[in-house]
């Protein structure tokens, strides 16, 4: 569970984010979704620690994300981020396995080789794992990551767009990876998506943002509807039944 | 489904066959070393007794200057995520150069503790304004980085001549700027042993500056304090940098040519890079300075001459693989 109460964050006087007061369920992908802008990606950050918040508090399982230290919530969520650009030379393989920095510190055992296996594994990376990350595709590399993250063996994972650069193909594998991990590995899984029918077809929940408040929060049944997709992207939305499920039209 | 689960194996082992080739490889070069010279070591009387006071400090200063430099510059490419900086291209060696020029202004009968210290503070803090610098403009763009700090690094050292100038310090300056082994003798390089007390504390946090290299993001979520880490780094270039322009003087593009050699062939894991990227420090190091003692024997150039020159030259290597591959 992922509670955030009151939780404020101000840049300027014109942009701000909050208050939002918001529970995350336990298990299942809950997908954050909303306009450009919205305050989708910063929100997620303030979950994972990554960016400190201005007023409020986020509690992560219980722990309260500012006063806990790094290092343990190291072992309780983790996060990844858009893929920045160096990238660094390490084997698939080496990466995952600084997903067990938290409890290794680097010295592998045993134990950690199996996850870390397993990890790889998991992402379909077998063939890969003593490849170079910079003699990967961008599908791949970000896969590598994912398969980092999940390493790391934590309850909450929060993945900040991680169908960017992703190809069709690749995008529907991703999100298949994350359904199994949910469902297999119970996980919770905290997504920003851009595309509003992957979190329709593929999250538990759908928390829609915009102007840094979350507007609508539910069951995808529940956010894919004309008026409320109409009224969370400022553009006319019409949902009709596909068949797969409902299918969100805007253009 | 059925998956086969991929095999566990232990990642990057430490000693492996090739590393011993390796080792003999510097080991003959360093053998050369010691018996290459204009003194007659043989034959005279007190060969053995020079052999001790000059030959010897000057390899082992050789080998301990070397690995300290490429040490040095694998983890500053790590802690900036760039490929094109190392103590001569941040301005690291110029603030520990106007360091030492200052306790030889303001206490020039000072000993050889005082200035080492004095250079590894200045050093230490001008590695701060650098990297405080590119926190702030955050431009991780790999050229740009390499240019502002040997920009900064190109002030830093006009100060110092400005100083000098005033000061009718200029030759000393100049002496000790370029980077030589000549003066190498029983006695006086001692001190070098401290960068070998650096390279363990490197080994030892190895692991650390390679999560640091994948971004302060992913630091901080696998639970890194990435400041400090980013504040130990920095204090142990500072202590390699300081020490080794102290004693020897400038040694440019060490700290850039070798960890990128390596890392094309070996990648970017710290640790188990850590003995290679020493080796090819002592190694290129030495040859530079065999050939700075042989081609205009019995006379000597300054190392930092032949390793600005060989420097150089991979350096537009490098930048022209980069552009090749976008």
């Amino acid at each position: 569970m992922i509670t955030l109460n009151a939780v404020h964050k101000s840049y300027s006087s014109e942009v701000s984010i909050g208050p939002v007061t918001l529970q995350i369920p336990t298990g299942g992908i809950t997908a954050l979704v909303g306009p450009n802008g919205a305050g989708k990606s910063t929100m997620l950050t303030m979950v994972g620690r990554l960016l400190g918040i201005d007023a409020g508090s986020i509690e992560v399982a219980g722990y309260d994300v500012s006063s806990t230290s790094s290092k343990d919530l190291a072992k309780i969520v983790s996060i990844l981020r858009q893929e920045n650009h160096f990238v660094t030379r390490l084997t698939v393989r080496q990466l995952v396995g600084f997903g067990r920095f938290p409890y290794s510190k680097g010295r592998l055992t045993t134990a950690d080789e199996e996850i870390i296996s397993r990890s790889i594994d998991f992402l379909d990376l077998g063939e890969l794992e003593h490849r170079y990350l910079d003699q990967l595709s961008g599908g791949q590399r970000q896969r590598a990551y994912v398969a980092m993250v999940l390493a790391q063996d934590t309850e909450h994972v929060l993945l900040d767009e991680p169908l960017n650069n992703l190809d069709m193909k690749h995008s529907v594998l991703m999100m298949q990876h994350l359904k199994r991990a949910a469902t297999e590995l119970g996980r919770t899984i905290v997504i920003v998506l851009h595309d509003i029918n992957f979190a329709g077809h593929y999250a538990d929940y759908i928390c829609a943002m915009k102007h840094g408040q979350v507007v609508e929060f539910g069951s995808p049944a529940e956010i894919m509807r004309d008026e409320v997709l109409t009224g969370v992207f400022d553009t006319p939305v019409r949902v009709v039944e596909g068949p797969a499920g409902p299918l969100a039209v805007y253009y | 489904m059925t998956r086969i689960p991929t095999e566990a194996k232990p990642k990057g082992r430490l000693f492996e066959p090739k590393l011993l080739l390796g080792i003999l490889g510097v080991a003959a070069l360093l053998a050369l070393s010691l018996f290459t010279g204009v003194y007659d070591i043989f034959g005279a009387a007190d060969g053995a007794e020079m052999f001790a006071i000059t030959r010897i400090p000057r390899t082992i200063a050789l080998v301990l200057a070397g690995a300290a430099m490429a040490m040095s510059g694998l983890v500053m490419q790590l802690l900036t995520q760039n490929r094109f900086v190392e103590p001569t291209t941040t301005g690291t060696t110029e603030w520990a150069g106007l360091g030492l020029l200052s306790v030889m202004i303001i206490a020039p009968s000072s000993g050889l503790l005082t200035k080492m210290t004095v250079a590894i503070a200045f050093a230490f803090i001008g590695t701060m304004v650098f990297f405080l610098f590119l926190r702030r403009v955050s431009l991780k763009a790999s050229l740009t980085v390499p240019i502002v700090g040997i920009m900064l690094g190109a002030v830093v050292g006009a100060f110092s001549t400005f100083l000098a100038l005033t000061t009718d310090m200029l030759q000393s300056l100049g002496i000790w700027f370029a980077g030589s082994f000549t003066s190498v003798i029983r006695g006086q390089y001692e001190v070098l042993w401290i960068v070998a007390l650096v390279g363990v504390a490197v080994f030892f946090v190895a692991d650390r500056f390679t999560v640091a290299g994948l971004g302060e993001e992913i630091a901080t979520n696998v639970g890194l304090n990435y400041r400090r880490v980013m504040l130990l780094g920095t204090g142990l270039i500072a202590i390699a940098t300081g020490v080794v322009t102290v004693v020897i003087g400038n040694l440019p593009f060490l700290g850039l040519i070798v960890p990128n050699i390596v890392s094309m062939v070996r990648g970017d894991d710290l640790r188990s890079n850590l003995p290679w990227v020493c080796l090819l420090g002592i190694a290129i190091t030495t040859v530079c300075d065999l050939v700075g003692r042989t081609i205009i024997r019995p006379f000597e150039v300054p190392v930092s001459l032949i390793l600005g020159v060989v420097g150089a030259a991979v350096f537009i290597i490098l930048l022209l693989r980069q552009r090749k591959h976008g």
